[in-house]
């Protein structure tokens, strides 16, 4: 960890009695896009505002650059934020705002201009130097925002939900556009939302929080595929949970609804009779038997939902419902409702959930 | 019943205004009335020739810019701080900033003469200057009730604190957040506040009468007990500067930023 540039170490936050952070470990490396992915209340956006230095932890160390900056005052700790609401100061004009940080630094002015027009050309906007923020889009405002945030060079950029107040279409290219900012400029980045497919599309790493925890951190791939937690694989994208048996706990059997499902090294120390919680995501389950698939069920198709490209097909298995995905082919008829089928997947593929 | 809804609010509106009109129109008459016979602007032109006219309103508008950059330099910044970081004592706050309108003019100048006499430790009332800024003192607690509902008004209409953060975030401290993030962005409701000072500064009697200082309140008292035409033309004259002052306020709103701080 001696190379890492954002360092939280053993972070804690209480207001009163109640804990909202607790015992928060995380290291960033230089340039690493970092997101802090959770419901509502979780503490993600406590601990940016403690990066941030707008809470002071009760306990624990935060370091940016090697230097211990927990009890220093945002002012001094140069680093740039965007916030959910914008917060473009609405009596100065874009280029103000841009060079707002600027003027503060004590920049000479025409550094300040050079710097302000690097700026908005690279968030695409040089032609709106001149409007105030109402006269600007959702999406421009976060720009100029993201801009303003960058324009004194900060060492770390931390951004608060910045896409929740736009439309769904601005969304995904704004954070695209976020992201490749980020990797053009190579700033360590922290970003903080509630949207695992914002987090999963433009994250180097994922910190998942629950209850003020860091559940997991890791890549998107390993945080979608490899959860840690009960809590991660329920709130990282959809998931079937199946109950299973311990069967033969030598061999690493489990009986899901009478049918023998081997899983290799999985079963984690349980014993025969056991009652598992075992969880399958949507793509890696094929209707009707797929050639590679180790592992199979039984079930009667209970909806089919046709979306276009792709059609939700859900199969009642015993007690539970699987859902899964089939891509749409246009010679053949969808599935239909009452029909027995087989559900194929590959042992590999099932999550033992703790 | 559509037209009986308007015949009735057209009624309502003609009461209201002869009700504030016609006694301003009847004192506009009699104040034209100062020579015999026919109607003149003489007495408007003996006001305006006055030395006293004069000096006492030079005196009233001088002490009105003193008492509106005080209530400006205490209520901004208190308003702000306590939205910002003491919510939980705006009730307190505001039930102080209502105080004037309860304890009388007369009550607030006693306590200051007998706190501030020559004996005092704080002997205000020994020089002609300390007097003068014990009225400024005084005039921006008068001012108080109003300076504070206007500035509080305009600091809801912006984000606080989000404004507050992100221009610390870029380095900037306390006096540059207030100076040119805060007070910008709220001057409209500042200058509200600055325009309904001077007004009251401008009619208030009891302090500067007490306090025996030369404001145009008294001189508005002593022509009124004195002469006949000078004080109707008077009173239009501070109707009209009254109404001035709205008419700034409105004409300076449509300058205001606009908010676009919040998403929604």
């Amino acid at each position: 960890m001696a190379d890492s540039f954002l360092s939280i170490q053993n972070v804690k936050k209480s207001f009163g009695d109640v804990t909202v952070v607790q015992d928060f470990n995380l290291h960033v490396e230089p340039g690493e896009f970092v997101s802090f992915l959770g419901p509502s209340g979780c503490g993600k956006t406590t601990v940016l505002r403690m990066v941030a230095g707008f809470e002071e932890p009760t306990a624990g160390k935060i370091m940016v650059a090697g230097k211990d900056v927990t009890n220093l005052k945002p002012n001094k700790r140069n680093v740039g934020m965007v916030f959910q609401a914008y917060a473009l100061f609405p009596n100065l004009t874009v280029a103000q705002n841009v060079a707002f940080g600027l003027k503060v630094a004590g920049m000479p002015r025409a550094d300040q201009e050079k710097r302000v027009a690097e700026m908005l050309n690279l968030i695409k906007l040089p032609q709106l130097g001149d409007r105030y923020p109402f006269q600007l889009s959702g999406g421009q405002q976060q720009r100029v925002a993201l801009a303003r945030a960058l324009a004194p060079m900060p060492k770390l950029l931390l951004l608060d939900e910045p896409l929740s107040a736009l439309d769904a279409k601005v969304r995904v290219s704004l954070r695209e556009e976020i992201r490749s900012i980020q990797k053009s400029l190579g700033i360590t980045t922290i970003f903080v939302t509630h949207d695992q497919e914002e987090a999963l599309s433009i994250s180097d790493r994922i910190a998942v929080m629950y209850g003020g925890k860091a559940e997991q951190v890791g890549t998107p791939f390993e945080i979608y595929n490899r959860p840690a937690t009960k809590f991660v694989a329920n709130f990282v994208g959809t998931l079937n949970v199946l109950e299973g048996t311990v069967s033969d706990a030598a061999n690493g059997t489990v009986r899901v609804n009478a049918q023998e499902v081997a899983l290799k090294g999985k079963l984690n120390g349980s014993r025969n009779g056991d009652t598992l919680s075992l969880a399958l995501r949507p793509e890696a389950i094929t209707l009707g038997r797929r050639p590679g698939a180790d592992a199979s069920l039984s079930g009667e198709i209970s909806e089919v939902h046709f979306l276009g490209s792709v059609i939700r097909v859900r199969v009642g298995v015993g007690g539970s419902t699987v859902s899964l995905d089939t891509f749409n082919n246009p010679s053949t008829p969808p599935p239909a409702v009452g029909q027995k089928t087989d559900i194929s997947f590959a042992s590999n593929d099932l999550l033992v959930l703790h | 019943m559509k037209k009986r809804g308007a015949w009735w609010a057209w009624l309502t509106f003609f009461v209201g205004a002869v009700y504030f009109i016609v006694p301003l129109i009847a004192t506009f008459e009699f104040s034209m009335r100062m020579k015999r016979g026919e109607y003149s602007f003489e007495a408007y032109r003996v006001v305006f020739a006055s030395s006293q006219f004069q000096q006492t309103f030079t005196y009233s508008v001088i002490v009105a810019i003193f008492t509106i950059l005080l209530g400006v330099f205490i209520v901004v910044p208190t308003a702000y701080w306590v939205r910002l970081r003491m919510p939980h004592l705006r009730p307190i706050v505001e039930f102080i900033t209502l105080l004037p309108l309860v304890i009388p003019a007369i009550v607030i100048v006693f306590g200051y003469i007998r706190m501030y006499g020559t004996n005092s430790w704080l002997p205000f009332l020994g020089t002609i200057t300390g007097t003068n800024v014990l009225l400024v003192i005084g005039y921006s607690v008068l001012a108080l009730p109003y300076m504070y509902r206007a500035v509080d008004t305009g600091l809801r209409t912006i984000d606080v604190k989000t404004l507050t953060e992100a221009a610390q975030i870029m380095g900037a401290g306390w006096p540059t957040i207030i100076g040119r993030v805060i007070l910008p962005n709220v001057l409209i409701a500042v200058l509200s506040g600055a325009f309904l000072t001077f007004a009251i500064v401008l009619g208030e009697f009891t302090m500067a009468s007490l306090l025996n200082r030369p404001a145009f309140g008294p001189y508005m008292q002593n022509l009124g007990a004195n002469r006949a035409y000078e004080p109707a033309a008077l009173a239009i004259i501070a109707f009209l500067l009254t109404w001035g002052c709205m008419t700034a306020i409105q004409f300076l709103a449509r300058y205001a930023p606009k908010s676009a701080n919040r998403p929604n």
